[in-house]
């Protein structure tokens, strides 16, 4: 199916990315080609085909809710663009 | 010696013959003179290697048998690396030296291996030319006007070009065994399940496998018996008893049933493929394996489906990437909405972007039935083509690519890049084990061979390309543009 241009940019926002003006037209036409390709899978009839999401049917292992991790706040902390006090920072959120 | 096998290697390091501290040396020498043509390493680890090299040395002087004591290899730089940089071929990630091993990495150190370095990749291998890099195109060290194939092509180039031993990859359409194919060396996709997914990087986590790149399929068994196996750390690894995959490979050949999927030698494949893969065939046959013709209906949905289920895991996987714990931010962004767009835009590059949008739009509110449901239904119809295959035959064999590797700069539009992976995607979806194998030659150009079996019958895949290998040398072929320009003989 074909998009325009509005639906890219809602699709853009729930991505949280940002595309320019200049580029709205080519991400439009390259989206649109890959869901035209997409689309051929519309010709089979699944209705009464079960989904499959995983290639083995196996089920989820467990373990016991304990903790087995060390705490290496201050070393991960230092990969991060902006940190102080233990704290992540990011641009003010409330006035 | 760089251009011996791990197994021969592994000989010669047994026998005092040479060190490893010696072929490590080498390898480095190597990758010192033609990186900087091939661009197949993004990080070489110069001083660490040597330091490996010497306790692996050390080590056997103690007693340390190991059969990868010692032996140089390059790891995907998809995979977590402690105090190295691990990139995933992204901006975004540029800067991000990993905390912590990959399980495989881990892995890998415990069997006494030297790490070289980390090789180029498709970004968060999304590609099939690895030619959406962050970090430059590779080149197809056979032509260096070609792709290496993706989104591995780092791994495939350096394997082929004596820059390394071994190397890692990961598979989530064909991300192994076509640039395998592209380069003329050996590689497989293990069974989804089969090796650990913790630390290396998600791209889609239903369809992603981590496997070896080699020079040979023994030297692939060697490498599986140290990648697989149970981790606690990753949720869908599978739990079942450790293999020698080296133990079954002189296991003759006769009464073998090979499955050839009509499918997969229709219009689209070129006529020196489909010859080389037919002679192959011819040669199994002489060693007394059955043919039989195998019908998988529903293949041609594959990529098509594909397209749906890996966005869609994508784009969630890489909602993680918003510029606050680590990796790239924007300069100055004004709230946290266009910090979280501008870092993402930025640090993303083009293909990434588009698969996160597909991906979103396919599991966005009143499309996922249409889009996520209907392509899982299509898995369940592929999977199932696979299975009435396998209750006639051992294995499937056909081609790996339609064509050996094209031209940098050739394939602009995606679509043309997504049908590359025409033969090699339906693996993926149904989760099953698959090789790529060198088989032939066409106008100087390596062509590959593919080799799928059932669940866990990796032993079964490298068992029949391992017996091909000893009755042929297109294994031994070497990459002709980077020996000349090398002045190696």
């Amino acid at each position: 199916m074909a998009l325009d241009k509005t639906e890219v940019e809602k699709i853009a926002h729930l991505a949280r990315l940002h595309i320019s003006e200049s580029e709205t037209e080519e991400v439009t036409t390259r989206i649109t080609d890959i869901l035209t390709l997409i689309d051929q899978m519309q010709s089979v009839d699944t209705e009464a085909v079960e989904p499959l999401a995983h290639p083995l049917d196996l089920v989820q292992r467990l373990r016991a809710d304990e903790i087995t991790e060390e705490n290496q706040r201050d070393r991960l902390q230092q990969l991060a663009p902006a940190s102080e006090d233990g704290l992540y920072l990011v641009p003010k959120v409330l006035e | 010696m760089i251009n011996s096998t791990v197994a021969e290697i592994s000989a010669a390091l047994a026998a005092g013959d040479i060190s490893s501290v010696e072929i490590t040396q080498a390898y480095l020498d190597r990758i010192a003179t033609l990186n900087g043509e091939l661009n197949a390493f993004i990080t070489v680890c110069e001083d660490s290697a040597l330091l490996q090299a010497k306790a692996a040395d050390d080590a056997r002087a103690n007693g340390n048998d190991s059969p990868l004591l010692g032996i140089p290899l390059a790891h995907k730089d998809i995979f977590c690396t402690k105090d190295i940089l691990t990139t995933c071929g992204s901006r975004m990630l540029h800067n991000f030296v990993s905390p912590y091993n990959a399980t495989v990495v881990e892995r890998f150190i415990d069997a006494g291996t030297v790490l070289l370095g980390k090789t180029n990749m498709d970004e968060f291998a999304m590609g099939s030319s690895n030619e959406t890099s962050f970090f430059g195109d590779v080149k197809n060290p056979w032509n260096t006007e070609c792709v290496p194939g993706g989104s591995s092509g780092g791994s495939a180039a350096a394997v082929a070009a004596d820059l390394c031993a071994m190397a890692t990859g990961t598979d989530t359409g064909g991300s192994i065994r076509q640039p395998a194919a592209f380069c003329g060396v050996t590689g497989i996709k293990p069974s989804y399940g089969r090796v650990s997914r913790w630390g290396m990087i998600a791209f889609a986590s239903s369809l992603d496998q981590a496997g070896p790149i080699t020079k040979s399929a023994e030297d692939a068994a060697l490498m599986l018996n140290v990648m697989s196996g149970l981790d606690k750390k990753d949720s869908t690894s599978i739990d079942r008893p450790a293999e020698d995959f080296t133990a079954s490979l002189n296991q003759p050949l006769k009464g073998l049933r090979i499955g050839v999927p009509k499918q997969h030698f229709a219009e689209g494949l070129s006529m020196e493929v489909e010859q080389a893969v037919r002679d192959a065939l011819a040669e199994y046959e002489k060693l007394g394996a059955v043919i039989k013709e195998v019908d998988l209906t529903n293949s041609h949905l594959s990529v098509s489906a594909y397209y749906v289920i890996a966005p869609a895991e994508a784009s969630a996987n890489l909602s993680r990437f918003d510029g606050v714990r680590y990796g790239y931010r924007c300069e100055d962004p004004v709230d946290l909405e266009d910090m979280y767009k501008r870092t993402r835009s930025e640090g993303f590059g083009e293909e990434v972007k588009r698969r996160i949008m597909v991906g979103t739009y396919a599991l966005s509110a009143g499309f996922y039935d249409a889009y996520y449901r209907k392509a899982q239904k299509i898995r369940r119809l592929i999977a199932d083509d696979f299975d009435r295959a396998f209750e006639e035959v051992d294995v499937i064999i056909g081609p790996t690519s339609p064509h050996t590797a094209f031209k940098l700069g050739s394939k602009s539009d995606p679509v043309s890049m997504y049908l590359e992976d025409i033969y090699t995607i339906a693996v993926n979806l149904a989760g099953l084990p698959a090789a790529s194998i060198p088989v032939g030659i066409a106008n100087g150009l390596p062509m590959g061979m593919q080799i799928i079996g059932k669940y866990f019958d990796e032993a079964k895949i490298l068992n029949v390309a391992h017996q091909f290998q000893q009755h042929t040398d297109w294994h031994k072929q070497k990459a002709t543009a980077i020996t000349a320009a090398s002045g190696e003989s």
